[in-house]
């Protein structure tokens, strides 16, 4: 017991890094704040084309999302920092991270909106289209509306497993909270950093966690 | 660059062909480390699933409290952070689990935790009239759990367990930091080694052959359940 308090949650250790974790946490919460919007914006945008049924643009969104999600976002990752420098594209690591986890999120969030545009009645948008409003003002004042309503479980869930995937960021050595917790580790030869890390992406994916079981109450899938 | 210089840098055959076994030998533990944490995290999430909604005497209520937050941390812990606890912090107090272990053993909680969440919606799901009627024919709650209410729940469950594990599969790559010899750190190392991006590419190619049946198999499964996501 008194090893584990020792090693795990040292107050002392914990104060000592308290700099590194907290520059971690902010670098962090910038990354999420991006990744979430940037994901979710081009996921309704390409939820939209889709929906739009274009001959030579569907199967291009289509294969986009398909593929993106058959990758792990490691290896997306890694792709954009590693592979793509081969061809003079570099981007830095703060921005390889944040595209491809946009990337990523967009395919997923894609999926998503669809399901919620199609689950939208038909006849309400051929109503709007026939009192003359035109497409992107029937997706904006009619639809949409309604379909984010419709997707907003499944739109948390996958916003709260976005968030926990923006930890690989510290693989290509970006200085979020783990690579940092992991520095803090490496100086005071004690892994209480570690869990701090963890206690820190705590206290934001812990209510989305709430959130995420107060909707599968709500709205059961399986009902 | 030229087309010659994209060919070359991305999709080198000869380097292709070099690199493969060492790509094998990877994937191979991936799918190792997946059907691992299969075994181990959906039984465990049954089993903690029933006894979450059985009510025991006195005790009943502390260990619900107790499942729900094994389930809410676990949901909210970033793989990656959880699989450097496990390997890293672990070590301090005499627990040394090997690369796959330490994998299995973090992912499993994982899967478990999201396999009780699925598992418990499935059982609420099986109407009440049918638990009733079982346990007034005289069987007993375990018998009605197993022979009742549990296979229903495992179809209810089947395209949203699907969907939770191909994601952790695909997560799995994220132990090649802790360098588990998966096929995303065997590519590195072979990329490292041939001084070419060649093998990151190969492994992105055979990543999406392995998942994108999945893929299509969760929306038909969705599609064919009714559901919208």
């Amino acid at each position: 017991m008194d090893a584990i308090i020792e090693n795990f949650f040292n107050i002392e250790v914990l104060f000592r890094s308290r700099y590194l974790l907290l520059n971690g946490f902010e670098t962090t919460l910038k990354l999420i704040v991006l990744i979430v919007l940037f994901g979710q914006g081009f996921g309704l945008i390409i939820a939209v084309l889709r929906h739009a049924n274009r001959p030579f643009l569907n199967p291009l969104l289509i294969a986009y999302a398909d593929i993106v999600r058959s990758i792990p976002i490691l290896v997306l990752l890694m792709l954009i920092y590693y592979a793509l420098p081969f061809t003079g594209i570099k981007f830095p690591r703060f921005w390889a991270a944040t595209l491809a986890m946009s990337l990523n999120g967009g395919a997923y969030y894609s999926e998503i909106f669809r399901s919620g545009i199609e689950a939208v009645d038909k006849g309400q948008a051929e109503a709007s289209r026939s009192v003359g409003l035109s497409y992107l003002q029937t997706m904006r004042y009619v639809v949409l509306p309604q379909a984010f309503r419709i997707v907003l479980p499944p739109l948390t869930s996958n916003t709260l497993e976005l968030i926990k995937a923006s930890a690989v960021a510290s693989v290509v050595a970006l200085p979020d909270i783990l690579k940092l917790a992991r520095q803090a580790q490496s100086l005071t030869l004690n892994p209480t950093p570690l869990v701090g890390a963890l206690f820190l992406y705590f206290i934001i994916l812990l209510p989305l966690v709430q959130l995420v079981t107060y909707f599968e109450k709500r709205f059961p899938q399986h009902a | 660059m030229d087309l010659f210089g994209i060919y070359f840098y991305f999709f080198n055959v000869p380097i292709m062909l070099k690199v493969f076994p060492s790509l094998l030998s990877g994937l191979w533990v991936t799918i190792k480390v997946s059907l691992s944490i299969i075994a181990i995290g959906f039984p465990l999430g049954l089993m903690l699933a029933v006894i979450r909604s059985m009510s025991i005497k006195y005790i009943g209520k502390p260990i619900n409290l107790l499942i729900r937050a094994y389930v809410d941390l676990l949901r909210a812990s970033p793989y990656l952070v959880l699989v450097s606890l496990v390997y890293f912090a672990l070590p301090f107090i005499g627990i040394q689990l090997s690369t796959f272990w330490a994998t299995v053993v973090s992912f499993s909680a994982c899967l478990s935790a999201f396999a009780e969440e699925i598992f418990r919606a499935g059982i609420e799901a099986v109407g009440r009239d049918q638990k009733e009627a079982a346990r007034s024919l005289g069987l007993s709650f375990l018998q009605t759990m197993r022979y009742v209410v549990v296979p229903q729940a495992i179809r209810l469950s089947v395209p949203t367990l699907t969907n939770r594990t191909v994601a952790m599969a695909k997560a799995i790559s994220m132990a090649s930091a802790i360098a588990l010899p998966d096929l995303l750190k065997q590519a590195r190392s072979a990329q490292a080694l041939v001084a070419n991006p060649t093998p990151l590419v190969q492994a992105a190619i055979i990543y999406v052959i392995l998942f994108y049946p999945f893929v299509r198999l969760t929306l038909h499964l969705e599609k064919k359940m009714g559901k919208g996501f």
